[in-house]
């Protein structure tokens, strides 16, 4: 706190940032003295009139001048609030922090019962799972071994119209889909596998980015086996282990004397979901303490260093490719039978970018912050879905406000698999990012 | 000196080219087992190359390169693909600037290195995801290895750091302990006194001298650090532009006339003679 009085006491700092503001101020007038400045009209003889709007360009000057201000006057700060908190508060929020994912969990377990009567917040229950199970998915390809995948709603995909052609075409059922379309989906993850092993980096980003949208093109044209553009809709709804969700005496609610009502399968779904989320999440987990996941890691550091201890690279890229697509295909055919409806347009690139954000902001690597960051993104999607127009403006200045407030994620630090003593969280800095 | 009658590893004519640069020239040496081999020369000699040809990270342009395990089996080193050098054939390395797993933990390291073993006992990952107590008690085996080197190497206080956050020479000694976790039966160092103070390069000299008397670890090392060449190595071969130029005992190696013109250069007068010689 000294330290920022003290700093901002200097004339000189006021001069600078009052110099920054002006020039954010001047480059924002060469942007927008146009584009916002004159609005073009019809005049009453439909000729071409211009309008000055001084006002709205005024507006837009002012807060590039605060916002050059601003930054001028905490360069240098680091912006650090966490140094500014009393000791106390810090600890209480380590102890929060530590029962914060089973909290997060009980929540999510609680929901369906809290919120029974409320089908939108049911349904943006689902949304926000769907999503932290893709999240976790792509997790294991990036934050754990450290190969960055922008093509991953192929998997999505791949699983989705897996359940919907094997339910149409087979009449399986949803359970023997689900597998089934999980292993589809590792098969692919495979098949990307292959081309790129020797990729890395931005390299590996572009090629995953066309794979992603060669699935998505396929899909789209195919028109005989996926039915195109109009995708496959009709898609079977998943049963209570074989007793359907309808309003007749074979019935769920029937069978156990329950009054009907279209809630009831969408709770169920909301556990399925919530399993499924939460066996990706104990898989990971699970995995990061095996030898596999140890090598996905020591990947993800050094590859020549692998290498060099005996640790075939080849097969531990393609397991990590075939877990991560394996867990995304599983979201998919669970995705297929919610919407009862699916068409390729729900796998564009934005769904991989969406993805790829949420492990990003949650921290590469961390289980907790990947659904804290799915939650936190869905919600705010959500929250500013009546002002569309700015939706992504504001998703904009959101991201860039926390790379620069927290590089690294929101859990930044890394939990080692195993340790003598207390385990020590490794900080961020030395942890090896995906990009190399 | 002749070639030493039980040899672990025998490298024979050996040449690695890159483009119209000859890095290596036919090159032939043998180290013997259960002895420490150094491996010298001036900067740009080539000794590392060696190294990348012996653990596969290169692939010699001419040369046969064989290791021979103490039971008879025998492996081409230069047929075998990057990674089964060090599972197979059992050849474990270091690196000349340090390649630890920096976001991992001393700890993590070095079970990363019985990945191959730990990856046999987790039935390939399905019994460990069982959580069956054939892979749990295989981690604690693990464990203690890692323990029994970390201590070897005295930094057994440091198992939970994080292996990036240790000094210079820290990171050195837990290299050797990543390596040696693999069983070795050839250990290649790439110069591991680099950066390290006199002390420390003492306490290597005697960390390597007990591989050798307990674990029968045979050891081939690069190194600039004469304190350790001479101390330790039973063996000294020296390269200069890519060529062998002596092969013999320390003691040996101090008086060679070819070895101090590589290393200190020649007389002046020795230059005129050359230069008369060849008609300059």
């Amino acid at each position: 706190m000294a330290r920022a009085a003290q700093t901002s006491a200097r004339p000189s700092d006021l001069v600078g940032a009052l110099k920054s503001g002006a020039l954010a101020a001047i480059v924002a007038f060469g942007l927008f003295s146009l584009l916002i400045g004159i609005r073009t009209d019809q005049g009453p003889t439909g000729a071409l009139e211009l309008e000055p709007r001084l006002m709205a360009l005024g507006a837009f000057l002012a807060v590039a001048f605060v916002g050059g201000f601003l930054r001028g006057w905490l360069a240098g700060e680091r912006l650090d609030f966490a140094s500014y908190l009393p000791d106390e508060l810090k600890a209480a929020a380590t102890q929060v922090g530590r029962f914060f994912g089973l909290a997060l969990l009980a929540f999510a377990i609680v929901e369906p019962i809290i919120f029974y009567d409320n089908r939108y917040v049911l349904d943006l229950g689902i949304l926000v799972l769907t999503y932290v199970m893709l999240g976790w998915g792509l997790n294991i390809v990036v934050g754990l071994a450290g190969l960055l995948d922008l093509g991953y709603v192929a998997f999505y995909a791949v699983g989705a119209y897996s359940y919907a052609l094997l339910a149409q075409n087979f009449g399986w059922p949803f359970w023997i889909c689900l597998p089934i379309a999980g292993f589809l989906a590792a098969g692919w993850g495979v098949i990307l596998g292959f081309p790129v092993l020797r990729l890395r980096g931005d390299y590996l980003a572009i090629v995953t980015l066309a794979f992603g949208e060669i699935i998505r093109l396929v899909l789209l044209n195919w028109q005989s086996f996926t039915g195109g553009p109009n995708g496959i809709s009709g898609i079977p709804r998943p049963s209570f282990f074989g007793i359907p969700f309808t309003d007749d005496e074979k019935g769920f609610a029937a069978t156990f004397g329950l009054e009907f009502t279209p809630t009831h399968r969408i709770v169920f779904l909301y556990y399925v979901i919530l399993a499924l989320a939460l066996l990706t999440n104990w898989v990971t987990l699970r995995l990061r303490r095996l030898p596999v996941g140890r090598a996905w890691e020591a990947l993800r550091e050094d590859e020549i260093a692998c290498r060099s201890l005996g640790i075939n690279t080849t097969t531990t890229k393609l397991t990590a490719f075939a877990m991560g697509a394996m867990f995304g295909g599983i979201a998919g055919s669970f995705f297929a039978t919610r919407q009862g409806f699916i068409s390729p347009e729900s796998f564009t690139f934005s769904e991989s970018a969406l993805v790829l954000a949420i492990v990003v902001l949650g921290g590469m690597g961390s289980q907790l912050g990947v659904a804290v960051a799915a939650f936190a993104m869905l919600a705010a999607f959500e929250l500013f879905r009546e002002f569309a127009q700015y939706r992504m403006l504001v998703f904009g200045i959101a991201m860039v406000l926390i790379m620069i407030w927290r590089p690294r994620g929101l859990v930044a630090t890394r939990t080692p698999s195993v340790a003598l003593g207390k385990p020590k969280e490794v900080p961020a800095e030395i942890v090896a990012e995906a990009r190399q | 000196m002749s070639a030493p009658s039980d040899p672990i590893l025998t490298v024979e004519h050996l040449s690695m080219r890159f483009g119209g640069l000859v890095a290596v020239d036919d090159v032939s040496f043998s180290a013997a087992r259960g002895q420490i081999t150094a491996l010298i020369g001036p900067n740009g000699a080539g000794k590392t190359t060696v190294f990348n040809c012996i653990t596969g990270f290169y692939h010699p342009s001419v040369g046969m390169i064989r290791l021979d395990h103490a039971d008879g089996t025998t492996y081409l080193l230069e047929r075998l693909l990057d990674f089964r050098i060090a599972k197979l054939a059992r050849v474990a390395r270091t690196f000349q600037n340090i390649r630890l797993f920096p976001g991992m933990t001393v700890l993590e390291n070095l079970l990363i290195a019985q990945h191959n073993p730990l990856m046999k006992a987790s039935g390939f990952t399905v019994l460990g995801l069982l959580g069956l107590a054939v892979y749990r008690n295989a981690e604690n085996a693990a464990i203690d290895k890692a323990k029994y080197w970390l201590d070897r190497v005295g930094l057994l206080r440091r198992a939970d750091d994080p292996a990036g956050d240790l000094p210079y020479g820290e990171q050195r000694r837990v290299e050797i302990a990543r390596a040696m976790c693999t069983d070795p039966v050839l250990l290649c160092l790439d110069e591991p006194a680099a950066g390290l103070n006199l002390r420390e390069s003492a306490e290597l000299n005697e960390l390597l001298l007990g591989m050798r008397a307990e674990h029968k670890t045979s050891i081939l090392l690069i190194e600039h650090d004469m304190s350790v060449v001479m101390g330790i190595s039973d063996r000294v071969v020296v390269l200069d532009y890519g060529v062998k130029i002596f092969d013999g005992t320390p003691t040996d190696v101090r008086n060679d006339p070819k070895v101090i013109a590589a290393y200190l250069g020649v007389e002046d007068e020795e230059v005129e003679q050359a230069e008369a010689e060849v008609g300059l």
